[in-house]
């Protein structure tokens, strides 16, 4: 086990920067998720640490020594790839034993750390078979077998679920964090499913155009969002973002979201916002769930306004509503049964406590 | 069960009809249907693969005039000539040793171009292909030059390094070696084709994990690059050690058998015996001792590679 650590790591190709300057420190027995779109150099960073990929500029250090230059089988880490990478012409035992036998184990050490792991894993019936002879779902548990046997300083997991059908990868996701629980090996995870990194991490990084966005813990990107993009990114459904002003009424701050609707802001929003220039183009930035039916009783801070619905998308437990603000379009959480229909007018509640307010040029969350 | 059922009563139904109503039937199977769109294939099977090799089996077991039948008489006349058994030894030798250089050096220059960057492979591909899409008979009369005691280029740049003159196609072993090098130089791009599509094929997350499990590249090569090309290198081997057994045109002119018949091959013997020899049936008999020979590799391999079939 070993901590990780990154210092100002760049990657180029040819004209192409994929990673930007990367600091990131990884803790001891942390279980860190790099999550972000396509193309935001995740998947490049994590690779950039297993040692599949050379490093442009900076450095890389596992255990406090720079292994920039380190070659992968030298590194003592184990990686779980996205389409399993088992070795076909091999059994179950035999792909989870092969690194310890490339490194002349003894035998009777091999047998009993790949019983061991597959013990773990619930593989046992399945060890002398082929890859072929697996589901999905088994294929990745041997994998993640083959990692755990090494006992490697770091786990280095690449979009590992992204194979398995929605079912099985929640299932999976649970077994993953059980694993972690148990071996509590350093863990660096890429995905690009931000519930998959709000549920697994103990904190998340999110990059974006080969930066880190925000470092985090799930609580902390989810309610403290530090740019548009995290606060776009993380939740679903995504945040709202309403184009608004601010302006003075009478002593009071008051946000303008359109000519007909304004709200005075918290005595506790407007301390905070009293000092920003009053020409700035802002965002409301506000989560479904703050968006809900209105009520009879409705605690200071939550402003109500009438709309009409565009369209209304009952989940079970909770409907989506969908409207305009102004040509914005808005969603809402309302309770199912609010009475929330298609092209209905509804009056809804907007709770401007979580409110979060943007710059709409920089995307700062003030 | 239903169709007597309904026919009992039908005594009145002519005869012709019902034939002509099965007849039908049998033309609407898709069996049928099958079976006449591949007849014209299978026609030209027969006329140009199992004719023929009914025939020569028929012809071995004549006497020379073609007059009599004399039922394994050639195969005893044959076996009791050293000959023959020269040229069992030297076939072995040409197709084991050719296809054992064809495989190593296919597999080694497939490796070379697939870590050439994409862009310029395909310029390497196109070169290495050369000498296996020029007409050998042609190929192999520029290697006659280069072979030539007096005039060759091999000999002319040998002599400024003091070696030689190197009697290419005089000497037994040299001819051996020689009818060799340009049967691999011919063939082996067949194999750097098919072993870099087979390379291609591995996924490089494989080589990926083995690298993170710390498998060095001779490793890689030996745990990983091998196994996942066993069928395409069994499936290449069998198909060259057929051809190359096979093999007339190089030895035909590169050597025609000589010095000494030391570089006769089965079907260069065939046509010396058979048709330089008039003697038909015997050189069929010749030609024919090659079958059983490639029929038990030909099992084994095919065994084996069925065996795996199903893993990747």
């Amino acid at each position: 086990m070993a901590d990780v650590a990154l210092r100002k790591v760049v990657k180029r190709y040819d004209d192409v920067e994929a990673v930007r300057g990367i600091d990131l420190d990884i803790a001891d027995h942390e279980f860190i998720v790099l999550v972000g779109p396509s193309g935001c150099g995740k998947s490049t960073t994590l690779r950039m640490i297993a040692g599949l990929e050379d490093i442009s500029d900076g450095d890389i250090m596992i255990g406090g020594d720079v292994v920039n230059d380190v070659p992968p089988k030298d590194r003592d880490i184990a990686m779980v790839f996205q389409n399993y990478a088992l070795y076909p012409h091999m059994t179950v035992a035999e792909n989870m034993s092969f690194g310890l036998r490339l490194k002349h184990y003894p035998k009777a050490e091999i047998k009993a750390r790949v019983t061991e792991a597959a013990r773990l894993l619930d593989i046992t019936d399945l060890i002398d078979r082929k890859p072929k002879q697996l589901s999905g779902g088994q294929r990745q548990r041997v994998a993640m077998g083959r990692a755990i046997v090494r006992n490697p300083k770091v786990f280095l997991f690449d979009e590992p679920l992204s194979n398995l059908d929605a079912k099985l990868r929640v299932q999976m996701r649970i077994e993953i964090k059980k694993v972690h629980q148990k071996v509590r090996t350093t863990t660096v995870y890429v995905t690009h499913d931000q519930v998959e990194a709000m549920t697994l991490a103990d904190r998340v990084v999110v990059m974006n155009k080969g930066r880190i966005e925000q470092i985090g813990t799930p609580n902390e990107l989810y309610h403290k969002p530090a740019t548009r993009f995290v606060a776009g990114f993380i939740g679903s459904p995504a945040m709202n973002f309403i184009p608004c002003r601010l302006e003075d009424v009478g002593g009071t701050l008051q946000i303008r979201l359109t000519d007909r609707i304004a709200f005075p802001l918290p005595p506790a929003r407007a301390a905070r916002y009293n000092a920003l220039p009053r020409t700035d183009k802002l965002l409301l930035g506000l989560r479904p769930e703050h968006l809900t039916e209105s009520h009879a009783h409705l605690e200071p801070g939550v402003e109500t306004f009438d709309t009409v619905l565009d369209v209304t998308e009952p989940m079970g437990m909770e409907t989506l509503v969908y409207f305009g603000l102004d040509g914005t379009p808005v969603c809402g959480r309302v309770n199912p049964n609010a009475g929330a229909k298609d092209g209905a007018p509804m009056r809804l509640a907007m709770d401007l406590n979580n409110m979060h307010l943007l710059n709409e040029e920089s995307g700062v969350v003030l | 069960m239903a169709d007597a059922v309904v026919r009992q009563p039908g005594v009145a139904r002519p005869a012709s009809a019902r034939k002509r109503a099965s007849l039908h039937n049998i033309l609407r199977r898709k069996s049928t249907a099958a079976f006449l769109m591949t007849l014209p294939l299978i026609l030209l099977i027969t006329l140009l693969v199992v004719y023929p090799a009914f025939y020569s089996l028929h012809l071995a077991t004549l006497n020379k005039s073609m007059q009599r039948f004399v039922g394994f008489g050639n195969f005893e006349f044959l076996f009791r000539r050293d000959t023959f058994w020269l040229v069992v030894k030297q076939s072995c030798i040409f197709a084991i040793t050719a296809v054992v250089f064809k495989a190593l050096i296919g597999f080694i220059v497939a490796h070379f171009v697939h870590n050439i960057p994409a862009k310029g492979q395909r310029k390497w591909r196109g070169m290495l292909l050369v000498p296996w899409v020029i007409p050998p008979a042609m190929s192999t009369l520029a290697w006659l030059w280069l072979f030539d005691p007096s005039y060759s280029a091999f000999n002319y740049t040998l002599a400024f390094f003091g070696i030689g003159p190197i009697p290419w196609t005089g000497d037994a072993a040299w001819a051996r070696f020689a009818v060799i090098l340009v049967n691999v130089w011919y063939g082996a791009p067949f194999f750097m084709i098919m072993y870099l599509a087979a390379l291609k094929s591995v996924p490089d997350q494989l080589y990926e994990a083995a690298a993170i499990d710390g498998a060095n590249w001779w490793q890689r090569i030996w745990y990983v690059t091998l196994p996942m090309m066993r069928n395409i290198i069994a499936i290449t081997t069998l198909f060259s050690l057929i051809v190359t057994f096979a093999n007339f045109d190089i030895v035909r002119i590169l050597t025609a058998g000589g010095p000494l018949d030391h570089t006769h091959i089965f079907a260069t013997w065939a046509f010396r015996v058979g048709i330089e020899g008039s003697d038909i049936p015997l050189g069929a008999s010749v030609s024919l001792f090659m079958v059983p020979i490639l029929a038990v590799a030909a099992i084994f391999i095919l065994r084996d590679v069925n065996k795996r079939g199903n893993e990747a």
